[in-house]
């Protein structure tokens, strides 16, 4: 197995900005916006940004929540493994709002398929964006592709992109590994 | 940890600690779920079940049916009441029949102790008991833990009196097994003739006067007398019971601490509870109503993911 260094903290920095500022670019003041985190790796990534739009652009009141998409999987009893939820966490209703939907990568699409029927159960959103960090380009099952792209990845079915976070796994890193 | 060890719900006798965690981790997102604008969840769209009850019930009835709504399933009712049952066909060809339909699951009353695991053994699909006759009541008796540890914290090392017709109660004995797994003291209380002999072999204590028993508990679980199971006289009268076993506003103000109340319903006011014991803020008896729909959902959620396609 061996595995290669895609991104290293610096040039996490430098995208985690560049993704802020263009929603800053299209969102303006939040007023009617919400962020949703696709749980569970795109809470670290949301969370990320989000430091960001406070610290840097002064945006305060900012609605932010995250989705478990387990229930609304494709995939229930076909996996090997059974799924496990995750926490949602979404105490605003977000009908009628822009929604920013925040994941870490972009696969086959699937999951963000979940996470659109998801969001349903809230609201009737006015629209919903998509962030992705890392876009597989040539490995979608669906037709979904991201508003927001941090790095655009070629990768082979058998190779994984991770993500790895600061906060959850000691460094700011992505990795391509192979098997 | 994200898989239960059975494959079928027949008591809690049949669960390990990991199980219930697991069942409670999962309630706690559907719990969520069902509190939401769209209280519908697709994941279980291609999942058909049957709630079989041979037996009368209003709540468990509707809140298994609820549960397995919320999840997407396809559900079919049947009762007894209604039924070719009548018409002397056995429990395995009335199962099977409903089987070949394509069902997957099986949600069954039945007033036969033992039915469940019967028919366990015997059909090709998963089986949760929703009680049989005086043996087990699992999902009872989980959200009824769930209750006391969305109220407490946790159940581990809280004192529960199960208090009234012990000798007839699955609740109580489904009870008794899911506390002691927890951790938890659990006492009974009731007249001589509705405790069970050698039930200290489980584990619990026996007391026969509520005042004491209630002066040692955190938790108060009041069953209901189950005239329609007794076949002889347990006790003189009903106003003898009330006044010896019924939980009342005097009894709780006489003590120094605040018990929290639960009740299984259905409830016979002013025989084992007093209306207002059962409507004050520390009866917790609607929050195990609304928990049982959470609880529920769990558990088929946990026991379809096992089914094979």
């Amino acid at each position: 197995m061996g595995q290669r260094i895609l991104l290293n903290a610096d040039e996490i920095n430098i995208i985690l900005h560049r993704l802020a500022c263009q929603l800053v670019e299209n969102h303006t003041d939040f007023k009617h916006t919400v962020i949703i985190g696709i749980q569970p790796r795109g809470v670290f990534l949301a969370e990320r940004i989000i430091k960001i739009l406070q610290e840097e652009y002064g945006i305060t009141d900012l609605n932010y929540g995250h989705l478990d998409i387990t229930f609304y999987r494709d995939d229930f009893r076909r996996g090997e493994k059974p799924l496990e939820a995750n926490k949602t966490k979404i105490d605003f209703i977000v009908e009628d709002k822009k929604v920013v939907f925040i994941d870490d990568v972009l696969y086959t699409g699937r999951s963000i398929r979940a996470a659109l029927t998801a969001i349903q159960s809230f609201g009737r959103p006015a629209e919903i964006e998509l962030l992705s960090f890392i876009d597989r380009r040539f490995s979608r099952h669906l037709p979904i592709q991201p508003d927001y792209n941090g790095r655009q990845v070629d990768a082979i079915n058998e190779e994984k992109v991770i993500v790895n976070w600061k906060e959850n796994d000691g460094e700011d890193v992505v990795y391509l590994v192979s098997k | 940890m994200s898989e239960l060890s059975v494959n079928h719900l027949l008591g809690i006798k049949y669960l390990n600690e990991k199980d219930i965690e697991l069942i409670f981790k999962t309630a706690d997102h559907f719990k969520e779920v069902i509190n939401r604008p769209i209280k519908k969840v697709p994941s279980l769209r291609d999942i058909t079940i049957a709630n079989l009850f041979f037996e009368n019930s209003t709540r468990t009835r509707l809140s298994f049916e609820l549960a397995e709504k919320r999840l997407s399933a396809d559900v079919v009712n049947f009762s007894a009441a209604s039924s070719s049952v009548k018409k002397g066909e056995t429990l395995i060809d009335t199962v099977n029949n409903i089987l070949s339909m394509k069902v997957d699951m099986v949600v069954m009353r039945h007033p036969n102790p033992g039915a469940g695991i019967f028919l366990s053994r015997h059909v090709n699909a998963s089986i949760v008991n929703a009680g049989d006759g005086a043996h087990e009541h699992p999902t009872q008796a989980l959200l009824d833990s769930y209750s006391i540890r969305e109220r407490l914290g946790e159940v581990r090392g809280k004192k529960v009196v199960i208090v009234g017709d012990i000798l007839h109660s699955r609740v109580a004995l489904s009870n008794i097994f899911a506390l002691k797994l927890q951790g938890a003291e659990v006492k009974v209380c009731g007249p001589k003739t509705l405790i069970p002999k050698h039930i200290e072999s489980l584990g619990v204590g026996v007391e026969t006067n509520l005042k004491k028993a209630i002066e040692w508990c955190d938790v108060a679980n009041m069953l209901r007398v189950q005239n329609e199971r007794m076949d002889i006289s347990y006790f003189p009268s009903t106003r003898e019971y009330a006044q010896q076993f019924q939980l009342n506003k005097s009894l709780l103000e006489s003590l120094d601490k605040e018990i929290v109340v639960m009740h299984p319903g259905p409830i016979n006011r002013g025989v084992e509870i007093t209306s207002q014991v059962a409507d004050a803020e520390n009866a917790i008896i609607l929050d195990q109503v609304q928990n049982g729909v959470a609880v529920r959902m769990a558990v088929i959620y946990l026991l379809a993911s096992k089914i094979n396609r």
